[in-house]
């Protein structure tokens, strides 16, 4: 008989970075490395006269995941909006080439950003594409990364694209993953194109369900910490992506697929329905369980 | 500088590289060989089609070519930014293309970039800046906001922006302000041709832009803060 | 920003040496504390950067407050704050040396 109703639900999307670890790690296993004790702080914000934080709002190290050593980071979203300044991403590109070297169980990017942190532009720029590069050096290693999408600052920017070199992502309904997010959108293209308080339909086009349909998200997740720790062994354990022509080549023809089957959509409702979904209108609605039900036919992309 | 007078100042000795909807693709005669070139004009923004047009040739050039330098040209305001577009998953376009060209860099390929028109963004990102090394012209226009916008987004003082601009390198548009933090290697002058042999015949290594942030004072703790991190010769923890 | 210093007066026995502690994130209305050791016997040292400015007395009220309920005795005490209110100050500050006491037990 299942325990299931009577477990405590913990938020991961209401959890600070530090709380996220630890409800993801073996209790007492993490180590962090540059602790906010180091106290190594942007000095560009201070340039600024803005505050800082000691860690630069991500904390890194190591840790046990199910017993066997996994190297972790986590943003802080609610500092500065998650956003990448140079100490920041200095600390994940750190995080990724000791997982080159020390060869892990694997690499854990808990990711609650908007991208480059727009007080440090240039500097956040070019940390992001270090990041990257570091993200694709892990991989050709051989160290599966996984990237985790549930806070709520969602995934955007550069690191929208970071999130979807790992060999997985994992989101909750509450996570969101794009690149060019709502609100930069709007206040680009105008909220003819996107209006970012109908919160629908941001959730329609970045969630994670839509994400999980489509193809970009390897795991559709309840917003709780237990179930991203289920999920983050699970995925290093089966999901390492080949960094190979062969893969690369069947992922060409996905996106190429993508393309040809939804390129005409004005919604993502009409992904839903094209895709097969009985009754689109009713997916948001949707507990995870049912959810994943609801789409098993309907879903694209598969790992 | 138009693509097409690139293209010349590159490869004097001829290249078969179209312009076809704001996308460049081909190859250029070097006497290091043939070098395989893709990349955008006309500052396009780049969605799901480019994208993955840009990805199947690199894998093609992979595929067909084995160890066949790759020229990425970049004149491109970043991502192209549409409901659309982010629908259908553009971030995982873009992470496609990102993806293809380090399978070309880990099978051997030689990577380089150069920035000829603009460069902000998701394509900076998934193509200009992946080269082993990434280098500009003269005129080359990097950045992620002007002044007056980071402004009214960030609430702080156009003034404050401009005055810590006057010695930071890290906020306002500007090739020299890219070269001293170490994004842009080097800025090409003419015979652009002589300094793309020179290039290749430059073995790839690590990414070392925050080495040479360091080196140019524009970034002074991105080196040390991942040697840190990273433990082992020299570092922490 | 704002950095104000304080040295609080710690008669009682001497806080235990710990690993550093931090609570609290420097979101708007919020704040993080670091508690380490770091202080002369007898002093508890708290440094605060503080994006309100203007407040120096309330802050030496609520730190004063705050030695009076715990052994604070050879600690240091750093603040990141982004304008939280006193309430949120306080209870971030016992938060925060709580989270160290236990770490030392």
């Amino acid at each position: 008989m299942s325990d299931r109703g009577i477990r405590a639900r913990h938020s991961y999307r209401e959890a600070t970075a530090r709380r996220r670890l630890a409800g993801l790690l073996d209790e007492g296993s993490f180590r962090e490395l540059l602790g906010p004790e180091h106290r190594v702080t942007s000095p560009h914000l201070a340039a600024l006269d803005l505050p800082a934080a000691f860690d630069d709002g991500v904390v890194v190290g190591a840790g046990l995941l199910l017993g066997e050593p996994v190297l972790a980071a986590s943003q802080e979203g609610s500092f500065m909006g998650g956003g990448v300044g140079e100490v920041h991403g200095a600390k994940l590109v750190g995080l990724l080439e000791r997982a080159a070297r020390e060869r892990p169980r694997g690499v854990l990017l808990l990711l609650d950003t908007g991208g480059v942190r727009l007080q440090e532009a240039n500097a956040g720029l070019v940390a992001v594409s270090e990041v990257m590069r570091a993200v694709l050096a892990a991989r050709a290693a051989r160290v599966p990364v996984v990237a985790l999408v549930g806070g709520g600052f969602g995934c955007f920017g550069g690191m929208g694209i970071a999130a979807r070199l790992c060999d997985a992502v994992a989101m909750s309904e509450e996570g969101r993953l794009g690149i060019t997010g709502p609100d930069v959108l709007e206040t680009t293209k105008g909220v003819e194109e996107l209006d970012a308080s109908d919160r629908a339909l941001v959730w329609r086009t970045y969630g994670g369900k839509h994400r999980y349909l489509l193809g970009e998200a390897d795991r559709l997740l309840e917003d709780d910490l237990e179930a991203f720790r289920t999920a983050a062994a699970e995925l290093l354990r089966v999901s390492a992506r080949p960094l190979d022509l062969e893969e690369l080549e069947r992922e060409h023809r996905q996106l190429g697929r993508r393309l040809a089957e939804f390129g005409g959509a004005a919604d993502a409702s009409e992904v839903w329905r094209a895709a097969g979904v009985e009754r689109p209108e009713a997916l948001p609605l949707l507990e995870a369980p049912e959810f994943l039900r609801a789409v098993a036919g309907a879903r694209r992309g598969g790992r | 500088m138009t693509a097409a007078e690139l293209l010349l100042s590159l490869f004097p000795a001829g290249h078969s590289v179209r312009e076809e909807g704001s996308l460049l693709l081909g190859s250029g005669a070097s006497p290091e060989g043939e070098v395989a070139v893709l990349g955008t004009a006309q500052g396009l923004e780049v969605g799901a089609e480019e994208a993955l047009a840009l990805a199947a040739f690199v894998l093609d050039v992979v595929r067909r070519h084995p160890a066949r330098p790759l020229l990425a040209l970049l004149d491109s305001r970043g991502q192209r930014m549409s409901l659309r577009d982010e629908i259908l998953g553009l971030n995982g376009y873009l992470a496609h293309l990102a993806t293809a060209l380090e399978l070309a860099r880990q099978r051997g390929h030689r990577l380089l970039s150069l920035v000829y028109g603009e460069a902000s963004s998701g394509s900076a990102l998934a193509l200009g800046f992946m080269g082993d090394e990434v280098h500009a012209v003269e005129g080359a226009r990097l950045w992620v906001m002007n002044l007056p916008a980071m402004a009214r987004v960030t609430k702080i003082p156009l003034e404050r922006l401009a005055e810590v601009s006057r010695t930071s390198p890290v906020l306002a548009p500007g090739l020299d302000n890219y070269v001293r933090l170490g994004a842009v290697e080097s800025v090409w002058q003419p015979p652009l041709a002589a300094a793309l042999l020179q290039a290749l015949r430059r073995e790839a290594g690590p990414d070392r832009r925050s080495e040479r942030g360091e080196e140019r004072g524009g970034r002074l703790l991105a080196r040390r803060v991942a040697e840190a991190v990273r433990g082992g010769r020299g570092g922490g923890g | 920003m704002e950095r104000l210093s304080f040295d609080l007066a710690c008669p009682g026995a001497p806080a235990p040496r710990a690993p550093p502690v931090v609570v609290g994130v420097v979101a708007s209305g919020n704040l993080e504390v670091l508690v380490e050791p770091g202080a002369a016997p007898g002093t508890c040292r708290v440094e605060v950067a503080t994006s309100a400015r203007g407040f120096r007395e309330i802050w030496s009220a609520v730190l004063d407050d705050f030695a009076g309920r715990h052994a604070l005795s050879g600690l240091a005490v750093s603040v990141n704050d982004a304008g939280a209110t006193p309430a949120v100050v306080s209870l971030r500050l016992d938060q925060a040396v709580e989270e160290y006491l236990g770490g030392a037990r």
